[in-house]
């Protein structure tokens, strides 16, 4: 039996309403696409079974203009965003819930693409959807549409990583090129194009964490990249841990388009957003075990060994510049950047 | 430790830096080498060369970060006019959070305000293209590099009839602060890196009077870090050897005589003027304004704003670090009251500012 | 804000072309630079090519970029 169609166009101020056009609207754009057992009463919460041990539970709200963009669109986002930040902490990512803020005047076709979007990357990433919301609010008072995701995770470690255990001497790697999701973002605002076209990074990465951990890698910590780029990870957890940390700007490995994109903008590689990246902490004699599980996996092909955590127990951390010269790693406080994530 | 990590790339670095190192020795004495471009502020701090640097030879900051030697009152008149209903405020991206009097444009942005960033002027000239019912006012801050392409720019929407596209021009041109600071008392300046891009325009030559007439070396350097390295290393030279000349070490990109079309764009839609320098001043002629056949396209005088000075925030010692007399972390407010957040001057604010990069990029105690 | 690369020159249309700086590409706009050709290096700065490149000013460029230096080439005051 097929799924009903909406039989709007465009999404309208009713279909927010909890009435008729609200129920329409899920039967005919979202279940068709995310159904599942837990879902499907569409109750007011989703009761859920758990086994023993720990739980982790993240949430993000996606705002990212315009939409659609190469290599994904807000849908795909709303998921790989979520379950990142949970495999970062060592959980298996579960179950996510999905609330929909949509602008009147949405054409359909558009909400459309972002569900199946989401169930696409919902089942790429092994979580199925167990509850959400949809709320229409008023032509111009949201920018097309806005997601907030909530996941739910099972801890697969019994100490869940973080900065309290970087310890000096650990090495940090990143599983691939730098800048991709920022770049391509930034480069539609700035009427720069790509030949050959370059693609967002967004990613679920959870069994590319699974495949780490299988492999007996300790890690120390791990940490989603998003909005701030690496610099911005960094930062934090040099600050969190209390420890230096020192990168090699010869061994980032970025795309040259990115390259051509920040030189041409003035924008620093390291600062430029990622969807599809993990830094990882783990102590120097695991290192080769890291990058030879992360490059067998697609997603971890171009990984590479940045640098290190050092002795100095400053709370900064540095880049190494071609010519040997250092200079902190910052971010100045409110790019203006257009919004990507 | 593991074997990837790389041998910094200091084989021919390194050989230059041994020079510079042995000459600033042969010299003796302490050397003060200033810049006065906000992009070579920063290319000197992204390589982290200060620290490499013999201590004897320190590497100073001038006025030449274009939107940090524009008053205040610039920033007031682009916010008045972005409260004006039907105002399309189009902006390079470095302008949107320096503070004026009172407020910002990104605050402005913030109350409602139409405050567009554009990459380029022609992006301005398309927006004003595009609805002919808003007035659009490019603001035109920079030197001699951005002033053909606002030319260009001018030119092209006089031509097209594209009369809703206007510039509040606060072009400025770079030799002469540089004559201020040379024949001025305070700042013992023994050798100039000058400007790569705004060479490119103006050609090597119209820096030359540095060293014809006041006997301090120059040399025109490139942004990488080669290029740094070399012209610290020919200006050195210069130093001991007693000499005072305009040498060229960036010159893939700069001649003698620079661009006679873009001088040429440049002389034909803009005439010198007098301005006010922030920390220097009002200098003759060292403006840039619309000569009164594209008067159509001057925000100033079509929508009657003025460029009046007035009062910087209380304690804000930008001025001070423009002329090269305070370093920035010699300013009180330094990372206290003053920070990329809380900025009190666009030295802290603008993205080539030089207190922005001693924030960003130097060693700063963390409070 | 003097920031201005040199970018190779992929198509000429009149007085705008589209320059790529390894494979990011943009319009800009050479009115200041007479008779640019595809494979020509330009200087660019906020949407205007400012001037064209010789062959070796390019090959030089390279080299800088790729870590080998070349020797000092000057052209001095006299």
């Amino acid at each position: 039996m097929t799924a009903p169609r909406a039989r709007s166009d465009r999404v309208l101020l009713a279909h927010g309403g909890g009435a008729l056009m609200t129920k329409e609207l899920i039967q005919s754009v979202i279940l068709p696409v995310l159904d599942n057992d837990v879902l499907h009463p569409l109750d007011d919460a989703a009761v859920l079974n758990v086994t023993e041990g720990q739980l982790a539970f993240t949430t993000d709200s996606y705002v990212i203009s315009p939409l659609f963009f190469p290599g994904g669109d807000i849908g795909r986002l709303s998921i790989c965003g979520t379950v990142n930040d949970l495999a970062v902490k060592g959980a298996k990512p579960l179950w996510v819930s999905l609330g929909l803020v949509l602008e009147e005047g949405l054409a359909m076709v558009e909400l459309e693409t972002v569900v199946r979007s989401i169930g696409v990357t919902a089942e790429e990433a092994g979580v199925q959807v167990v509850t959400g919301d949809t709320k229409v609010v008023e032509k111009g008072k949201c920018d097309g549409l806005y997601i907030n995701t909530a996941g739910i995770g099972r801890l697969v470690v019994p100490c869940p990583p973080g900065p309290t255990q970087i310890q000096p001497g650990d090495a940090i790697v990143v599983n691939g090129f730098l800048g991709d999701h920022g770049a391509a973002i930034m480069a539609l605002r700035a009427g720069i194009s790509f030949s050959p076209e370059l693609s967002s990074d967004c990613a679920p990465l959870w069994d590319l964490v699974e495949s780490v951990l299988a492999a007996g890698v300790t890690v120390h910590a791990m940490r989603d990249l998003t909005r701030g780029g690496l610099a911005g990870a960094l930062c934090d957890l040099a600050e969190a841990s209390g420890l230096g940390m020192r990168i090699w700007e010869t061994l980032l490995p970025i795309r040259p388009p990115v390259r051509g994109v920040c030189d041409l903008l003035g924008l620093e590689p390291t600062a430029v957003a990622n969807e599809g990246k993990i830094v990882f902490f783990c102590p120097s004699e695991d290192v080769d075990t890291l990058l030879s599980v992360l490059r067998e996996h697609p997603r971890g092909e171009f990984a590479a060994a940045i640098g290190e955590v050092t002795a100095r127990r400053d709370g900064f951390a540095v880049i190494v510049s071609r010519i040997g010269g250092e200079r902190i790693i910052d971010l100045p406080p409110g790019e203006t950047l257009p919004r990507i994530c | 430790m593991w074997e990837t990590k790389p041998r910094p790339k200091r084989e021919s670095s390194a050989d230059l830096l041994a020079h510079i190192h042995q000459t600033a020795q042969a010299i003796g004495r302490a050397v003060q080498l200033m810049e006065v471009c906000g992009t070579h502020t920063v290319a000197a701090f992204r390589s982290g060369l200060r620290d490499l640097l013999p201590p004897s030879v320190s590497l100073i900051s001038g006025p030449g970060c274009p939107v940090c030697v524009t008053p205040p009152s610039y920033i007031d008149a682009a916010i008045e006019l972005s409260r004006r209903p039907g105002v399309t405020i189009a902006t390079f991206g470095d302008l949107v959070r320096v503070p004026g009097t009172f407020s910002s444009l990104e605050q402005e942005r913030a109350a409602g305000a139409d405050v567009r960033v554009v990459y380029s002027p022609m992006d301005a000239v398309a927006i004003a293209r595009e609805d002919p019912t808003r007035r659009v006012v490019f603001l035109g801050v920079g030197f001699e590099t951005t002033a053909p392409g606002i030319a260009l720019a001018v030119r092209s929407a006089n031509g097209n009839m594209v009369d809703n596209f206007t510039v509040l021009s606060a072009l400025k041109t770079m030799p002469a602060p540089m004559r201020v600071l040379a024949a001025g008392e305070e700042v013992k300046v023994d050798g100039f890196i000058c400007p790569g891009h705004v060479s490119v325009v103006t050609g090597a030559s119209a820096f030359s009077f540095l060293a014809e007439e006041f006997g301090i070396p120059c040399v025109v350097a490139g942004f990488e870090d080669i290029d740094l390295l070399r012209g610290i290393d020919m200006l050195l030279a210069q130093i001991a050897e007693g000499r005072s000349r305009m040498e060229i070490e960036y010159s893939r990109a700069v001649r003698w005589e620079g661009s006679r079309a873009a001088q040429s764009v440049i002389a034909e839609v803009f005439e010198p003027c007098d301005t006010e320098w922030r920390g220097l001043g009002v200098i003759p002629d060292s403006g840039l304004k619309l000569r009164p056949q594209f008067a159509e396209h001057n925000a100033a005088s079509r929508f009657g704003v003025e460029l009046t000075s007035r009062h910087t925030s209380v304690g804000c010692r930008c001025g001070d670090v423009l002329r090269g007399v305070l370093a920035p972390p010699e300013c009180p407010l330094f990372d206290s009251r003053c920070t990329p957040a809380t900025p009190m001057g666009p030295c802290m604010v603008s993205s080539e500012g030089s207190c922005a990069a001693f924030w960003r990029y130097g060693k700063r105690r963390r409070k | 804000m003097c920031l201005a690369v040199p970018a190779e020159v992929l198509t000429v249309n009149g007085d705008t072309a589209v320059v790529s700086l390894y494979g990011a590409l943009r319009e800009v706009n050479v009115t200041l630079v007479e008779g640019v050709s595809v494979g020509d290096y330009v200087l660019v700065h906020a949407g205007f090519a400012l001037e064209r490149w010789t062959a070796a000013d390019v090959e030089e460029w390279k080299m800088i970029m790729e870590g080998n230096w070349p020797d000092v080439g000057d052209e001095t005051a006299s």
